[in-house]
């Protein structure tokens, strides 16, 4: 079943929506506007009853997979349950309702919310200071570069590499690069943790910083992680934390402790944001005192039981969103804690490493384990063990969601071949991952007797594996102005002479 | 404990399966010094308890009616239809993850879809990516996208740019060693002029005469724009800018103290394998079904890494929904009639407002939509009356253009109503 | 084409007296899928060896391509933008890419087939 484009449903007939008049005199944009300042015509959107409109959304809606009904076991992503207490939280008036420039005094409890966040993430990743302006991970992981720059500008030094391993997320290379920085990689060993060889051959007066996530990609705990920043302080670098993985330990250990100067966090991944289908997110950023001048401005400050934004900060790296932050989702995440409190966050992470060995254990004899147990919240598996049947990681992720599973994030990590990388979470049951194991099995024995059917999944969803490809040429025939077709939105059908 | 599923018996039984006997069998690759003893924080409450909490919070917040509030400065009160909120706490919409399989994401994915194409019409522009994070970052990136199309290293900054966009943008181009320089005539080193249409005071630029110049100079024009203002404004498309952005917070969503918003970035189709961020385009399965999956990957950060123009990785799936739903629902003649409410009453407004001793307009030459700069004396001790009267008054934009002090920009808006405009006059004449 | 030789970035390049022809391997075009995008420099341009002239894409990858040798470019193959899935057909033959005018020295790193099928063979493992 698809669904039509609300463009095709729409129907030139349908009366707009009953809104206001005026109700008072005043000019028509045309009476006072230069003709060449209004619209020629109006734009070709849908014209829709509201019951069409809310049965169209349905029938979308019905077509996805999400966490509210499907395991998904997405390594890396860690989509767990997303309280439904948190939305209700954001939806309050005094949150929802209240502009960004209204004098501080009458935001004292949404300023309030930000500053206990702030002390709470402190407290979880080991920090002193915290900002929550960054909208994404990505974001966070930026700003991050950012105020490690500006502190070797302030030292006067000059340095321009960061050090990246190949494992890592393509944000950070992305994220070192935009910030000015040269990007060298680090390669991990055969144990699939970062090279300590290769680490020091790299490390110079010119690095900058040591971007790394802990447990790794791999969903391995970087044992010599004391070590490792010994040897990235000693050349008088900064070592950064990616904070995919932060779901692994809290209540168990901290990033602070490790020897992170900077450490971003994944609202939505580890304090259950709801991912949106693609954000927004957010992702603060916690720093240790010697880059808390160069934090985004403005920070929140607490000064004789008031709380105030401070603008006036004159190392600040500036500002890297427009007001505060995706304050809504601050408050969601600021909810989940107040109710996990500091034993259900602990209980957590265990929860969730619990269940990655637990499920790793029981489909380790169905997929190739590259790397030794045990591992963290997560773990990468791979299909090379099918290949000779012509099967592929791709085809065990289709053959998922065709059992009402979504599929776990494959081909990533780079450096592991067919890497299917699962991350169960700690809201799922036990029932759950026996169910999803028993997938795996069923679909690892059709690779033996019936691989083109493997090959052809998914058959049950809405549509089946679609042709890229095809649609990418499309694309690019069209940018490159050799068709009319967009691809990339709809268009109305060409006119006839007006 | 709230949210998690495993019961002590489960615990046990899986430690034994995994065969270990406890869950620091787990963790021995963590250090011992490093393991902590539990968090630093309280422990954790029931639902009731933590609602108590939130709520005690959201309560020391003064919030002001809709029909009240007439500050503006980038976020706005508009009428929000219930079928935005109805569609996006959709749990399918809202609990899903980014769409990479997209034969369990089609749902998302032609929302995402129908959100470029409108877009797309309401700029008149080829092409809409995904959505951004808000408007600041959106500048932001459009000026990334004309420095690496130009391949130079300044961008101008035209008149009264939202000066918290304007931070970020310099935010971003320190890192980017791109320069912006503010006003000025465009030359060869300029990448891209930026514009506001109307600008942050809610003035009317000549967004014709800005695009002519930067183009002369070969330089891209990057227009801002007020989504509901299109519905009577000429369209960046019209006018030849090459790439338009702006924030979509209008378009179906709360306030909420700045966030989250959306947003929009949409470009010449000779932009587009430089645009940002995520794009849906469609394709087909083997049976000839149409569908949708996300399009020209190759550009993006997971593929390009350090090459990649932007390490953006999602968009703000779930407000560009809501701004879908919006735009669908109000379709081309309900937005007029919004923006046309809108202005009717604003230009009511600032009649009378002008018209009070020693208030006048700033600029009076110049032309505006729904926002307008006045000359208030006394403006502080103005907006703290107002605020008793349970009024949110005007912007004081004074705190960023030195310039400006003793301005004070008031929005008016649909949800503004002929009898609040009254309330505020006679506010102001009390 | 006994003297087609081969870069470690798995370019291929034959040379004709003063001029060369530039393609992409058969192993790199394997490796990178179906090609749906290739970036590519207009004809007068000149190329240092080893200098990023293209990017080539697949759904899935993008490849930056690199010079083999020095030269000016003198043809870019124009039927690569509506069929870019030659560089998958035919990688030796209608996929070439760009004919070079030779503009020095040949680098001394070429490689000869047996050397490539080493250096792709252990790339491919």
């Amino acid at each position: 079943m698809t669904e039509a484009l609300s463009f095709e449903l729409s129907r030139p007939a349908v009366d707009p929506p009953r809104l206001p008049e005026a109700d008072v005199s005043g000019p028509n944009p045309a009476d006072v506007l230069p003709r060449d300042a209004l619209r020629s015509r109006p734009p070709s959107l849908p014209r829709l009853s509201e019951p069409e409109i809310m049965r169209h959304y349905s029938r979308l809606a019905s077509l996805n997979y999400s966490i509210s009904e499907n395991f998904y076991p997405l390594g890396s992503c860690t989509m767990k349950y997303n309280p439904v207490v948190n939305e209700a939280a954001a939806a309050l008036p005094g949150f929802a309702g209240l502009h960004p420039y209204q004098d501080e005094d009458s935001v004292q409890g949404a300023l309030e919310l930000m500053w206990r966040l702030e002390q709470a993430l402190c407290a979880v990743v080991g920090v002193d200071r915290v900002t929550l302006q960054p909208a994404a991970g990505a974001h966070g992981e930026w700003t991050a570069l950012r105020m490690i720059a500006a502190f070797h500008n302030s030292r006067k030094e000059n340095r321009t590499e960061v050090l990246v391993p190949d494992s890592a997320h393509g944000t950070n290379p992305a994220s070192a690069a935009l910030s000015g920085f040269h990007v060298v990689e680090v390669r991990s060993g055969p144990d699939g943790r970062i090279s300590l060889a290769d680490l020091e051959s790299k490390l110079s007066p010119r690095t900058a910083a040591l971007m790394l996530t802990n447990p790794n990609t791999l969903g391995l705990f970087e044992r010599e992680i004391l070590d490792i920043a010994e040897m990235v302080h000693a050349t008088g670098a900064m070592l950064y934390y990616d904070g995919a993985n932060l779901n692994a330990f809290m209540g168990i250990c901290r990033p602070g402790d490790m020897g992170f100067d900077a450490v971003h966090m994944n609202l939505h991944k580890t304090f259950t944001t709801p991912h949106g289908g693609g954000g927004p997110g957010a992702g603060p950023v916690g720093v240790k005192s010697e880059l808390a001048p160069f934090l985004p401005s403005p920070t929140v400050e607490r000064s004789n039981g008031h709380l105030v934004l401070d603008h006036k900060r004159p190392q600040s790296i500036g500002r890297v969103r427009s007001f505060y932050g995706n304050f809504g989702m601050l408050v969601r995440a600021y909810t989940y804690i107040l109710a996990m409190g500091g034993d259900g966050l602990s209980q957590a992470s265990q929860d969730a490493v619990l269940s990655a060995n637990y499920l790793r254990k029981l489909v380790e004899t169905d997929l190739e384990m590259p790397h030794e147990g045990p591992c963290m919240h997560e773990f990468v598996a791979s299909a090379h063990n099918l290949h000779d049947d012509g099967v592929r990681a791709l085809d065990v992720a289709k053959a998922l969601l065709d059992r009402n599973f979504y599929a776990p994030t494959v081909y990533f990590p780079l450096v592991v071949p067919e890497a299917i990388m699962v991350e169960p979470t700690e809201t799922e049951s036990r029932a759950t991952l026996d169910s999803f194991a028993q997938a795996i099995k069923e679909i690892v024995a059709q690779a033996k007797t019936d691989p083109q059917g493997l090959r052809d999944e998914p058959k049950n969803l809405p549509v089946g594996r679609l042709d890229e490809v095809a649609a990418a040429r499309r694309i690019n025939a069209y940018l490159q102005g050799q068709s009319d077709d967009p691809v990339l939105r709809w268009k109305a059908p060409s006119e006839g002479p007006s | 404990m709230p949210y998690l599923v495993h019961s002590p018996e489960d615990r046990a039984a899986m430690l034994e399966t995994i065969g270990v006997r406890s869950m620091d069998d787990l963790l021995v690759d963590i250090p011992q010094s490093l393991r902590l003893d539990g968090l630093q924080l309280p422990d954790g409450l029931s639902e009731l308890e933590t609602m108590a909490q939130v709520s005690a919070l959201a309560g020391r917040n003064r919030v002001y009616p809709d029909r009240l509030t007439f500050r503006g400065g980038g976020v706005y009160r508009r009428f929000i239809p219930a079928a935005v909120a109805a569609v996006t706490s959709k749990p399918e919409f809202y609990t899903a993850y980014t769409p990479y399989q997209a034969e369990a994401s089609q749902g998302t994915l032609q929302a995402i879809f129908e959100y470029q194409s409108l877009i797309a019409e309401l700029t008149a522009l080829d092409v809409s990516n995904a959505s951004l994070y808000d408007g600041a970052t959106a500048v932001a990136e459009a000026a990334m996208m004309a420095h690496v199309h130009t391949g130079r290293n300044e961008v101008i900054v035209s008149g009264y740019v939202h000066p918290e966009y304007v931070q970020v943008l310099k935010a971003f181009g320190d890192g980017r060693g791109i320069k912006v320089r503010k006003d000025g005539e465009p030359n060869k080193k300029t990448a891209a002029v930026i514009f506001q249409q109307p600008d942050f005071l809610g003035l009317l630029v000549d967004p014709r005469a800005i695009t002519t110049a930067a183009h002369d100079a070969g330089a891209l024009a990057i227009a801002c724009v007020d989504p509901i203002s299109l519905a009577i404004l000429a369209p960046p498309g019209e006018y030849g800018a090459d790439i338009a952005v702006g924030e979509g917070q209008q378009l179906g969503l709360a306030p909420s103290f700045g966030g989250p918003h959306v947003g929009f970035i949409a470009c010449k189709k000779d932009l587009v394998r430089k645009l940002p961020g995520r794009l849906v385009g469609i394709a087909h399965d083997a049976r000839g079904r149409r569908g949708f999956v996300l399009a020209l990957a190759a550009r993006e950060q997971h593929i390009r890494r350090e090459k990649a123009t932007s390490n953006i990785c999602t968009n703000h799936s779930l407000c560009a929904l809501a701004a879908a739903v919006y735009l669908t629902y109000m379709g081309p003649y309900g937005l007029r009639q919004v923006a046309e409410v809108s202005f009717k009453r604003a230009h009511n407004l600032a009649e009378r407002l002008a018209a009070l001793p020693g208030w006048e307009r700033a600029f009076p030459e110049r032309q505006f939509v729904n926002e307008f700069p006045l000359r208030v004396p006394k403006a502080p001790a103005v907006l703290r009356k107002l605020s008793r009267k349970g009024i949110l008054g005007g912007l004081e934009v004074g705190r960023w253009f030195r310039e400006l002090k003793g301005v004070v920009t008031f929005t008016c808006t649909e949800v503004n109503d002929a009898r609040a405009l009254d309330e505020l006059v006679e506010a102001l004449r009390s | 084409m006994a003297d087609r030789r081969y870069t470690r970035t798995h370019e291929w390049v034959t040379v004709d007296g003063k001029h060369a022809t530039v393609g992409i391997t058969d192993f790199a075009q394997s490796q990178l899928g179906d090609v749906v995008f290739l970036e590519l420099p207009s004809a007068g341009r000149k190329l240092a060896a080893r200098e990023t002239f293209g990017v080539i894409e697949s759904v899935k990858a993008a490849s930056d391509l690199y010079a083999p040798v020095a030269g000016r470019i003198t043809e870019v193959n124009e039927k690569l933008a509506a069929k870019p899935e030659l560089i998958n057909s035919d990688p030796y033959g209608e996929g070439w890419i760009l004919k070079l005018e030779l503009g020095g020295e040949l680098p001394p790193d070429l490689m000869d087939e047996a050397e490539y099928k080493k250096v792709s063979g252990a790339a491919a493992s």
